[in-house]
């Protein structure tokens, strides 16, 4: 069976100042499916991950050379409106942020930004955003309560939401579930399963249970370095490099 | 070998952390004393001269020789200098702080010359400021006026904002402008719907502590404010202001109009308080949404 690949990175670098944290990865992430790049702390999982949508941008000193095509157009070509593909992807983060206002203001804060100003509508985008990040049923009654009182676990959902009511293709997940507890964790990870019906879904993790539980496709990156990518399956039951290997059997970390 | 403290040792680190507990509430009591004992001295030294009449009504002939008046005159100029002043210097700040925090490098030459510049301005004196305010009204071909006096202030006040403001955007996390990014929305946008709304108690306080500096400050608007015992009724009219109102009353010769001064010094106090009051009612009503 043939994927699509809904992202291509060719021959990605990045620096920082001096520090070369990418060293010239090359990847296709498919299409609807859950992407995980798991890799010890400090190997540039999550500087990979936000080259994707170029909040690599906003770091003081960065450089990237190389290409990153989204649906076959290099976001970092000379013509590119920077807005209009982070539009495309939605972001959660490793510490939920809500923004400072209301529960629906935040959800409705990225539909205004493009230019949402009916009521009906922005009501009606808030409402089906909150129920597809499973947070609607718990803040129906409280939407115009500050955002920062909803618990962590709520908070994650919400930024969830809030980067679904853009309409993105694409989730970026940068170890979504580090600052929540188990249950929330669980919560978070079975919305990103179901989410991948509708979006591809690309995940930083550093649990490998948790990659294990729900990527379909793995990326092992070391020291910078893409050592190995693949089918999940074939990775965990079958890695060819030694060094993803011992990653697993949890001799490097 | 067992580590054991002698008891003289042991007498000693107490008598020190002793003696340090009663300078500590010693400097304390000193600063709540002071405020108290200007608030007292200022009110008992204004008692003889505090009356409706000072409040509510505009100098008539021979009022600093002790016949009738009030400083409605200096309440209502010193209002409007200090609302005027503040606000213009609100909005020159935040551009300026918007543009070092989100706009430059965090370590970026600029950002690092511009906060040494407010550090430098906040410390000149503000006779200099009124000295600089008079040239500049001048080459603007303006006289002393509520207008020359505004600009004068505002630009006092300038650093003292800005630097305010800016200790409070520093702090903005990372995260929250990148979520903000993350759903598309251009830097301006992040600047004036994220990070303005995250900084509002910070802003409120900066407003406060720029405007007290502005409406208390005598120097700056001697030569640029002009006196006068009407109530201006234009921007181009000089004005009068309560801190040149104790001055001269308190200079003059009669007992009775330095009463007065005393009782212009209650009406600034109070006016002040007040202010400071009211905002931070406010301030608890716009931190409602703020991340902690």
């Amino acid at each position: 069976m043939e994927e699509r690949t809904h992202i291509s990175i060719r021959d990605l670098n990045v620096y920082y100042g001096g520090l070369h944290v990418l060293k010239g990865i090359s990847l296709d992430i498919p299409d609807r499916k859950i992407t995980a790049i798991i890799g010890p702390s400090g190997c540039g999982k999550t500087t990979l991950l936000k080259s994707l949508n170029r909040l690599l941008d906003a770091v003081d000193g960065v450089r990237v050379d190389g290409k990153v095509l989204v649906d076959g157009e290099d976001i970092y070509g000379p013509k590119v409106e920077v807005t209009a593909i982070r539009k495309k992807m939605g972001l959660l983060s490793q510490k939920p942020q809500v923004l400072p206002m209301s529960i629906f203001d935040n959800v409705a804060y990225g539909p205004k930004l493009h230019g949402v100003r009916d009521k009906t509508r922005l009501d009606f985008i808030v409402r089906n955003h909150l129920v597809e990040a499973g947070l609607w049923d718990e803040v129906k009654d409280r939407l115009h309560h500050p955002a920062s009182r909803l618990s962590v676990g709520q908070q994650q959902r919400l930024c969830l939401a809030r980067g679904l009511a853009v309409g993105p293709e694409i989730i970026l997940g940068d170890e979504p579930t580090s600052a929540l507890d188990p249950q929330s964790s669980q919560h978070v990870e079975r919305k990103l399963v179901d989410l991948k019906k509708d979006y591809t879904v690309v995940v930083v993790t550093h649990i490998l249970r948790q990659a294990r539980r729900i990527a379909d496709y793995v990326v092992f990156l070391y020291l910078g370095e893409l050592v190995e990518h693949g089918p999940a399956e074939e990775i965990f039951t079958n890695p060819k490099n030694p060094r993803t290997r011992a990653y697993m059997t949890g001799e490097i970390s | 070998m067992k580590l054991e403290t002698s008891p003289a040792r042991l007498r000693h680190r107490r008598m020190v952390e002793a003696s340090a507990r009663v300078l500590m509430i010693g400097s304390t009591a000193l600063v709540i004393g002071s405020l108290l004992a200007i608030i007292g001295v200022i009110v008992w030294k204004s008692l003889p001269a505090l009356n409706l009449d000072m409040i509510t009504r505009t100098p008539k002939g021979g009022y600093y020789l002790g016949k009738e008046g009030g400083i409605l005159n200096a309440i209502v100029g010193s209002l409007y200098l200090g609302v005027g002043a503040t606000a213009l210097a609100l909005v020159v700040s935040l551009p300026i702080v918007l543009y070092l925090n989100l706009y430059t490098k965090r370590k970026s030459r600029i950002a690092g010359l511009t906060r040494f510049a407010f550090d430098v301005l906040w410390g000149i004196p503000s006779i200099v400021y009124g000295a600089f305010g008079f040239v500049l009204m001048m080459a603007l071909g303006l006289r002393a006026s509520l207008l020359a006096g505004i600009i004068t202030v505002a630009l006092l006040e300038l650093p003292i904002m800005s630097r305010a403001i800016d200790e409070v955007m520093v702090l903005v996390p990372r995260e929250l402008t990148e979520a903000s990014s993350a759903v598309g929305a251009t830097r301006l946008e992040t600047a004036l719907k994220v990070v303005l709304r995250q900084c509002m108690p910070g802003i409120m306080t900066a407003i406060l502590i720029a405007f007290g500096r502005g409406i208390g400050d005598a120097a700056s608007v001697l030569f640029t404010t002009g006196f006068t015992d009407r109530i201006p009724t234009s921007l181009l009219q000089p004005a009068a202001t309560l801190p040149l109102a104790i001055f001269f009353q308190l200079g003059t010769p009669f007992p009775e109009v330095q009463q007065r001064a005393y009782a212009s010094a209650a009406v600034l106090t109070l006016l002040i308080l007040l202010i400071s009051v009211a905002s931070r009612l406010l301030i608890k009503r716009l931190t409602k949404h703020v991340i902690k």
